[in-house]
């Protein structure tokens, strides 16, 4: 496993240059190599979704992608979620109604929440609830996981996000 | 205006939705790799490990000096085991630690680990209970035979007369499968070597950190103050981060030995092979009921698979102990007569989780109630109403005193918020049109926020229970408080913070809860046992009150007035009766700068408060109504309410989290998840696609009632609420369940009532029916 790939990783806007093995998963290499932690660890085979975050706009497990799969995509991580100190619709719902516990799988809740509002804004909560599925959480037994999602749903169809996202 | 009561947003969330949470993982930058190998099978010899040359390998002979983690209860009927930190001479489970490998990064440390060879000499495993009671099974522990760790008995003295006297006698057997707590982080540590001090840190995902330092200490046998233990963000526990594990002795050890940081991050596997298991419980028990329902007396066998070793500190105890003395519930029973043991077999170690023994314990109670009340031809609400607790303070058979609550109420209010009577009208067209759906309740106590008296009474060599807390002012009238328990994902810094506010008459925002560091914070217990808004609430409000007498008295020298007439609200000392105010933190600073004028109220404003209370029940009533696809098998739950009492809730917003969360997990204990062993012992369920922990999909949504009972039991008046939503919600789905096969006579007693079981079930019922 000696051959290394020099590649340049695009997240949340900013390039990092990485000299990683062709196994290193994208998971690994956002939070080893660029020390971007906010991306969770959760089971490290495709369950759990803690390890959501945006390629090329679309949720993935990054568990389940290797970095070098990634280069020349656009990876958006919950650490790009906010604008500086101005949260997120998704974040500040999720902070008013209780959508988290530990906090530990909600970086994968927000990222996949995120990546389904922006491709169709007009979910519905039956929708909603099939998307979130694919994500566990053992905290709040989802049901303000739902709560939150369904109301930044309606604050981002009332007030969409900007172009320049 | 009181904070208390209040839904505030929880002051630990913007750090955590932004990603700027700390968990154990995003510390090990920088530390070396640590990987355990472990044991493929479940029993056996070692013969030799075979490890690379010139690469950090260790095994238990290199562990020399580190003692065995050996917990003890002060019980005749208790036989202690010592649980080697790697593997000597033998393996006890599929999953134990042979030899830790250290490398540079994780990837490098897992190639190194499969180069690690352990020339182990299988043998037959004891794999389940049944096996290792039979009649000369083989001894898991040689100095244990008969395979039993700790065993309580009990019998009234009118236990006979009882069931001679009984109208009706009801036998079960019941069965809960093994389960994980399963947080959605594993268990983790980063240990960290100061090479000026030789002090280290170890960082690292757990409930308990002060017992974690002192537990280390003890193997490790150094000095505790030689050892910061520190608890970050952590990422759910539910019982399985309680425990000393071999894990966080070996990291110590290593930062030591190679004095460098190093890093141990779980995996899932390693999670459900190495980490604690907890349920896997069978329980014969029979009940003697009086011809109009009363219940005259119980009688049980209870059995616990307590594994290969005993959880430190609590001890294998914990379930069988549990179990032996809560049995009997919320209801009123005079003459009872208990059998309890813990059984060790080679499978993974039993430690506490969410609820421990009380989710069977319900189970049982729940469906002897139904079962018992089909049998009298009793209304399944009228028997349980004709036998729950009404007077109080109860005293139970085992001694235990219950304080005030509210067991018929709060299931009256869910009898009516789920519309039994509408219920059975609409069950009735159901089944005409070929659907089953059933309705199932639960009623259920959970013993909460108890002291030493509990522990001491159990044998506990490690006596926990209190909690210490230190609470300051500062000069800028800001207010540390420095707590003993440590959260782990609840959201106990905001509600704790909501109690200080008040007693201080200042926000929450002003309010910093210290927990999770053994340098920062006072000796204390950590959080399990549904112990730390009632514990350390209690010392939280008693240290903040103990502030704020010196913070009256300083501010009734500065305005000339009469410590009586002085209040703290809305940031302000005012004198009541006049415009007189001064802002807190003017009054905090004059405190600190200007002492001289104060006199016995002296310097500072810092106080110290310990609690250690005898101990709250919580109660609550779940009830739900399920829908069984009888083609499959599987139970859709269509509602579930839970009416709930746990006295004044200091953060709604944050008990009904709680509540949610654990009726979740107790769907997942009804119906989903357990850990299943081959006959070899070898773990079978290795995964989340294994477990099947459920999904939103899975879970309804969860309608809450609450009742508030004032009891004298707590000072805060908060009676305790982590575990009951993973209690009662079981037995209320099983006994749904049936209801809704009710048309077949089929009866549930296991857990989980997988959609296999109940078509088997589904399938014998129809055979017998065709006969």
């Amino acid at each position: 496993m000696a051959n290394k790939h020099d590649i340049t990783l695009t997240v949340n806007g900013k390039d990092y240059s990485l000299t990683v093995e062709p196994r290193r998963t994208l998971a690994d290499a956002l939070r080893d190599d660029c020390g971007l932690t906010g991306t969770h660890l959760g089971c490290e085979h495709g369950v759990c979704g803690a390890c959501t975050v945006l390629v090329d706009d679309k949720p993935v497990r990054s568990c389940l992608m290797f970095a070098v799969q990634a280069e020349g995509r656009a990876v958006r991580t919950v650490e790009g979620l906010a604008k500086g100190d101005v949260l997120h619709p998704l974040q500040k719902a999720f902070w008013e109604n209780h959508g988290l516990q530990c906090g530990f799988c909600t970086p994968g809740f927000l990222m996949l929440a995120a990546g389904a509002l922006e491709a169709d804004p007009d979910l519905s909560e039956e929708e909603i609830r099939d998307i979130l599925s694919s994500n566990l959480c053992r905290c709040t037994g989802y049901q303000n996981i739902i709560k939150s999602v369904c109301l930044a749903a309606n604050e981002m169809r009332a007030c969409p996000p900007s172009a320049d996202r | 205006m009181s904070w208390i009561g209040r839904s505030l947003p929880r002051l630990e969330d913007p750090s955590l939705l932004m990603g700027r949470g700390r968990y154990v993982a995003d510390l090990a930058r920088g530390a070396a790799s640590v990987k355990f190998v472990r044991s493929p099978v479940a029993a056996g010899r070692i013969l030799s490990i075979d490890v690379p040359d010139g690469e950090l390998v260790f095994t238990a002979a290199d562990l020399a000096g580190v003692k065995p983690i050996c917990p003890i209860l002060h019980r005749p009927d208790y036989i202690a085991v010592e649980q080697p930190i790697l593997a000597r001479d033998r393996v006890m489970f599929c999953g134990q630690a042979l030899a830790v490998v250290v490398a540079e990064d994780q990837s490098l440390a897992e190639d190194l680990a499969e180069q690690v060879f352990a020339d182990i000499d299988a043998e037959d495993a004891i794999v389940d209970m049944d096996t290792a009671l039979a009649e000369g099974a083989t001894a898991v522990h040689a100095h244990a035979p008969g395979n039993v760790l700790v065993e309580g008995v009990l019998r009234s003295p009118g236990l006979d007369a009882a069931f001679t006297d009984a109208a009706e006698i009801v036998s079960l057997d019941l069965r809960s499968g093994r389960q994980s707590a399963m947080p959605l982080e594993g268990r983790g540590g980063v240990a960290q070597y100061d090479r000026i001090s030789g002090r280290v840190t170890l960082y690292a995902s757990v409930q308990m950190p002060h017992m974690l330092r002192t537990g280390l200490a003890d193997v490790l046998q150094m000095p505790e103050a030689d050892l910061r233990v520190v608890a970050p963000d952590v990422g759910g526990g539910f019982g399985q981060k309680m425990s000393l594990f071999p894990e966080y002795v070996v990291l110590v050890w290593l930062a030591r030995k190679l004095e460098r940081d190093v890093a141990w991050i779980e995996d899932r596997r390693e999670n459900f092979l190495a980490s604690s298991h907890s349920r896997d419980q069978s329980f014969r028990v029979r009940g003697a009921f009086a011809k109009d329902g009363t219940l005259l007396g119980i009688d049980a066998d209870l059995k616990s698979n307590v594994g290969a070793f005993s959880c430190y500190p609590v001890t294998c105890g914990v379930e069988p102990l549990m179990a032996l003395a809560e049995l009997p519930g919320p209801y009123k029973v005079a003459e009872y007569g208990v059998r309890s043991r813990g059984v060790t077999t080679n499978t993974g170690m039993m430690a506490p989780y969410r609820g421990v023994s009380r989710p069977m314990l319900t189970l049982t109670m729940e469906r002897m109630m139904d079962v018992a009340a089909k049998r009298l031809g009793i209304d399944p609400i009228e028997i349980r109403r004709r036998n729950l607790i009404d007077t109080f303070p109860h005293r139970s058979p085992t001694g235990l005193v219950y304080d005030e609550g509210s067991y018929k109420e709060a299931m009256d209010r869910a009898v009516e918020a789920i519309d039994l009577t509408g219920f059975r009208a609409r069950q009735r067209e159901a089944r005409a049109a070929g659907r089953y759906l059933g309705i199932g309740f639960s009623v259920f106590s959970e013993r909460t926020g108890y002291g030493t008296p509990a522990y001491a009474a159990r044998g506990m060599n490690i006596v926990p229970g209190y909690e210490i807390v230190s609470c300051a002012m500062d000069p800028s009238g800001f207010v540390e408080a420095r707590i003993g328990s440590s959260p782990h994902g609840q959201g106990l810094k905001t509600a704790l913070a909501q109690l200080i506010a008040d007693e201080l008459g200042v926000e929450p925002g002003k309010v910093k809860v210290i927990s999770g560091d053994t340098d920062a914070t006072p000796y204390g217990w950590g959080t399990f046992a549904s112990r730390s808004m009632v514990i350390a609430g209690g010392a939280c409000k008693l240290a903040a009150g103990k502030v704020a007498t010196r913070l009256r008295s300083v501010a009734a020298v500065m305005m000339q007035a009469d410590e009586d007439q002085v209040v703290l609200e809305d940031g302000l000392a005012r004198v009541t009766g006049t415009n007189q105010s001064l802002p807190i933190p003017e009054v905090a600073r004059a405190s600190y700068h200007q002492s001289h004028r104060f006199g016995q109220a002296g310097p500072g404003l810092i106080e110290n408060a310990t609690y250690d209370p005898g101990g709250t029940f919580s109660n609550a009533c779940h009830a739900c109504i399920v829908e069984v696809d009888i083609e499959t098998g599987g139970v859709k739950i269509e509602r579930f309410v839970v009416a709930e009492d746990a006295g004044v809730l200091i953060n709604p917003m944050i008990v009904d989290g709680q509540i949610h969360g654990g009726v979740a997990q107790g769907i997942a204990n009804a119906l989903f998840e357990e850990l299943v062993y081959d006959e070899t012992g070898n773990l079978l369920t290795v995964s989340l696609a294994d477990y099947l922990p459920p999904t939103i999909a899975e879970v309804p949504k969860i309608e809450i009632e609450h009742l508030v009972t004032l009891s004298d039991a707590t000072i805060t008046k908060a009676k305790g609420v982590g575990e009951g939503g993973a209690i009662g919600a079981p037995a209320a789905i099983i006994n749904a369940t049936v209801d809704a096969l009710s048309p077949f006579g089929v009866e549930i007693f296991q857990i989980p009532a997988t959609p296999q079981h109940i078509r088997k079930l589904i399938r014998e019922a129809e055979r017998n029916a065709h006969g």
